[in-house]
C-alpha cells in the first residue's frame, strides 16, 4: 500500500497532471497541424503532455521521499479577502466609488483576527475620501462617485470627465 | 565616443521636465507602497502598472523604473526598521540592518543603504550603457531557432538559480506558458482556452496574474500569521554616518556593486541572488565574521549595493535579448507590450530615445531616491507604525481600483481574485510563483519562435542542434540542469545508504 509521504508534492503533482490532461483534451479541439505547419493545437498539446508527465513524476516521487504536511488553510480569510475585491468590482459602477470603497474596507477588515468595527468604518470613510480625491478628482478616472440612483434623480452629475 | 553620445541622448530624454516629474512620482509611489510590510516589488509594480497606461511609452517606462527602484528602497527601509522584509532581496538586510537599528544606529543603516545603492546605481548605469549595444548586436543575428533555445536557457536558468524544488518550478513554467497562450492565436485566429468567455479572447492580463499571485496571496498568507513587528522608529535620529562607519563600509559597497552588476546579468539573477551572494562574500572577507548578524555595517552596505546593481543590470537581458530573467522583468515585458513595444534587440535601433532615456533615468531615479529619502524618512516611519489590520484593506482597495480601471471591467477583478486563489494554493503546496510569471509572458513568443524555426526547417527538429549558437545555448541549459540534478542524486544515494545502514 502506497503512502503519501510528501503531501505538498503529491497534491501539486495531481494539480499539474489535471491541468496537463485538461490542456491536451482542449487542445485536441483545435487543428493540430504538422511540425512544419503548426496548427493552433500543436504547442498547447505539447505543453499539456509535458505538464502531465511532470505532474505524474511529482506524484510518484511523493510516495517515496519524505516531506512536511500542508499547512492549515484559513478559508474564512481567503473568502473574505477575495470576496471583498470581487464585490467591489461588481458594485462600483452602480454604487459609486465612495460607497464601494467603504464596503470593501469594512468587509475586508473582518478577515483580521484583530477586527474592530469602529476603526474599520473610520478607515473606510477616510479611504473613500482619499480614493475619490486621488482617482476621480486627481486622475480623472471615469467612475461615478455616488450611487447611480442619486445621479438619475437630477442631482449633481456623478460622472466627472 | 559612442557611449557618451548615447548617454547624452538618454539624459536629454530623462532630464526633460515631464519625464523628471514621472521619475519622481514613480520613485515616490514605489517607495510608498514598497515600505508597506509584506508587499514586494512585484506586487508593488503590478499595483502601480495601471497608472502608467495613459502615458507616452518613454514616460511610462521611466516611471516604472522609478517605481521599481522606489520599491527596492522602500523594502530596505522596512527591513531595517521592522524585522519584516517585504521582499526576498532585502531579507538579508534584516540580519544586520535591524540589529543596527536596535542599537540606535538606524539612521546610519538607512544612510549607508541609500548611499551604497546610489553608488551602485551610478556604476550599473554605465555598465548597462556599455554592455547593451554589443549584446543586442549579437542578438540581431539570432534566428527563430536561436531565440527558442535562448528562451529555454533563460527559463531553466531562472529556476535553477532560484530556491525550492526544481521539478515543481519547471512544472510552474509549463503551466505559465499554457496560461500565456490563452486567447486568440495570432496565426490562425482561433481563440484558445477561453471557455466561451469573450473577455479571455484577448488573453489573461499580466497585471491580474502578478497582482493575484504576488499581492493577494501574500496578504492572505500574512493574515494567517500573528502580527509581530518590533518598530524601532523612535530611535531614528538623523540620517548620517560617522567617518569610521564610512571607512568600514565603502570597500563593502565596492565589492557589492561589482558582484551585483555581474550577477544581475544571469538568468534567475538580479536583486535577490546579488544580495545573498554579497552577504556571503562580506562575511568571508571580514576579519571578524562573528560580528555579522549583530549589526555589522558591511552586512548592510554590501547587500544593499549589490541588490541595486543587480536590479539594474538585470535590465540588460531584457532590453537586448527580450528575455526577462526574473518576475520583475517579466512584468516589464508586460508593460512594454501594453505600449506596443516588443522587447528585444530592435528596441535600441528602432527606438533609441526610449532605450537611452530609460538607461539614463535609472541614474536619475537613484539620485531621486537619495534626495527623497533624506527628508521623507519621517513619513515612511509614520506609515510603518500603522497596524497591518488597517494597511491591508487599503492595499486591497488600491489593487481593486487599479485592476478595475485597466478597462473598466468587472471581469478583470474576478480574474485577479481567481489568480489570488491559485496563488494561495501555490503557497500551501510550496510552489514558487515567479517561474509561472516568466512562462506566462514568454508563452506567445516561445510558440511563435518554435513555429517559425520548424517552418523554416520544414519540420525537422534537429534545427535546434545543428545551428551552432542554438546548440551552445541548449548545452548550457542542459549542463545547468545537470549541475542541480547530480548533487540531488548523490544525496539521494547517501540517504538510501543511510537507511540501509
Amino acid at each position: 500500500m502506497a503512502v503519501i509521504r510528501h503531501p505538498k508534492d503529491f497534491y501539486a503533482g495531481l494539480l499539474f497532471t489535471g491541468i496537463g490532461i485538461a490542456a491536451i483534451v482542449l487542445a485536441s479541439q483545435y487543428q493540430l497541424g504538422t511540425a512544419a505547419k503548426m496548427g493552433p493545437g500543436y504547442f498547447p498539446r505539447g505543453l499539456g503532455m509535458l505538464l502531465t508527465v511532470l505532474g505524474a513524476v511529482l506524484v510518484v516521487r511523493s510516495l517515496r521521499i519524505q516531506g512536511t504536511a500542508i499547512p492549515p488553510w484559513n478559508w474564512r480569510s481567503t473568502c473574505v479577502i477575495l470576496g471583498s475585491v470581487v464585490l467591489f468590482g461588481l458594485v462600483v459602477e452602480k454604487l459609486g466609488l465612495a460607497a464601494s470603497t467603504l464596503g470593501l474596507i469594512v468587509f475586508a477588515s473582518t478577515a483580521s483576527p484583530e477586527f474592530r468595527l469602529k476603526e474599520a468604518v473610520l478607515s473606510g470613510l477616510f479611504f473613500a475620501l482619499l480614493a475619490v480625491g486621488v482617482f476621480i478628482v486627481g486622475l480623472k478616472l471615469q467612475l461615478p462617485i455616488w450611487p447611480i440612483w442619486l445621479a438619475s434623480n437630477g442631482q449633481a452629475p456623478a460622472w466627472i470627465s | 565616443m559612442d557611449l557618451l553620445n548615447h548617454l547624452a541622448l538618454g539624459f536629454g530624454v530623462a532630464l526633460a521636465p515631464v519625464n523628471l516629474m514621472y521619475a519622481l512620482i514613480g520613485a515616490l509611489l514605489g517607495t510608498l507602497i514598497g515600505v508597506l510590510p509584506g508587499i514586494g516589488p512585484v506586487a508593488t509594480i503590478a499595483m502601480l502598472l495601471p497608472t502608467t497606461y495613459a502615458l507616452q511609452p518613454e514616460s511610462a517606462l521611466i516611471m516604472l523604473a522609478g517605481i521599481y527602484y522606489g520599491a527596492q528602497y522602500g523594502g530596505s527601509t522596512t527591513s531595517i526598521l521592522i524585522n519584516m522584509p517585504g521582499e526576498t532581496s532585502s531579507a538579508v538586510t534584516c540580519l544586520d540592518g535591524h540589529q543596527m537599528a536596535l542599537q540606535g544606529q538606524a539612521g546610519a543603516a538607512l544612510a549607508i543603504a541609500a548611499l551604497g545603492s546610489f553608488f551602485a546605481g551610478c556604476v550599473a548605469t554605465v555598465f548597462v550603457a556599455a554592455f547593451s549595444p554589443p549584446l543586442s548586436e549579437l542578438a540581431l543575428k539570432f534566428g527563430a531557432a536561436e531565440y527558442f533555445s535562448l528562451m529555454v536557457l533563460g527559463l531553466l536558468g531562472a529556476v535553477v538559480l532560484a530556491h525550492g524544488s526544481l521539478l515543481k518550478a519547471i512544472a510552474m513554467i509549463v503551466f505559465g506558458l499554457l496560461l500565456g497562450i490563452v486567447g486568440t492565436d495570432v496565426n490562425s485566429g482561433v481563440t484558445r482556452f477561453a471557455f466561451g468567455i469573450p473577455e479571455l479572447s484577448d488573453g489573461i492580463g499580466v497585471v491580474s496574474v502578478a497582482m493575484g499571485l504576488f499581492g493577494f496571496a501574500e496578504i492572505i498568507t500574512n493574515l494567517e500569521g500573528k502580527e509581530k513587528r518590533d518598530i524601532v522608529a523612535a530611535k531614528v535620529k538623523g540620517l548620517w554616518i560617522s567617518k569610521a562607519q564610512f571607512r568600514a563600509a565603502w570597500p563593502a559597497v565596492l565589492r557589492g556593486t561589482g558582484l551585483g552588476s555581474v550577477l544581475g546579468l544571469l538568468p534567475g539573477g538580479g536583486a535577490m541572488l546579488a544580495s545573498f551572494a554579497s552577504y556571503a562574500l562580506e562575511k568571508k572577507v571580514a576579519k571578524d565574521p562573528s560580528r555579522f548578524g549583530k549589526g555589522a555595517i558591511q552586512g548592510v552596505a554590501g547587500p544593499e549595493s549589490a541588490n541595486n546593481a543587480g536590479a539594474q543590470t538585470s535590465f540588460i537581458p531584457l532590453l537586448t535579448l527580450g528575455i526577462p530573467e526574473n518576475a520583475v522583468m517579466a512584468l516589464m515585458v508586460g508593460a512594454m507590450t501594453i505600449h506596443n513595444i516588443q522587447p528585444g534587440p530592435q528596441v535600441m535601433t528602432s527606438n533609441p530615445t526610449l532605450f537611452w532615456g530609460l538607461v539614463a533615468s535609472m541614474w536619475v531615479g537613484n539620485l531621486m531616491l537619495v534626495v527623497l529619502n533624506l527628508p521623507l524618512i519621517g513619513m515612511w516611519i509614520k506609515l510603518l507604525q500603522v497596524p497591518y489590520r488597517i494597511l491591508y484593506p487599503a492595499i486591497l482597495l488600491f489593487c481593486a481600483i487599479g485592476v478595475y480601471t485597466i478597462s473598466n471591467a468587472t471581469f478583470d477583478v474576478i480574474q485577479t481574485a481567481a489568480m489570488g486563489f491559485l496563488g494561495v494554493v501555490f503557497v500551501k503546496l510550496e510552489c514558487e510563483p515567479a517561474p509561472l510569471l516568466l512562462g506566462f509572458v514568454l508563452g506567445p513568443m516561445m510558440e511563435e519562435n518554435l513555429r517559425r524555426a520548424l517552418l523554416l526547417s520544414r519540420g525537422d527538429p534537429t534545427v535546434f542542434v545543428t545551428r551552432p549558437l542554438s546548440l551552445v545555448m541548449l548545452l548550457m541549459a542542459a549542463s545547468l540542469l545537470l549541475l542541480i540534478v547530480i548533487p540531488n542524486i548523490r544525496r539521494r544515494r547517501a540517504d538510501v545508504f543511510a537507511e540501509e545502514a
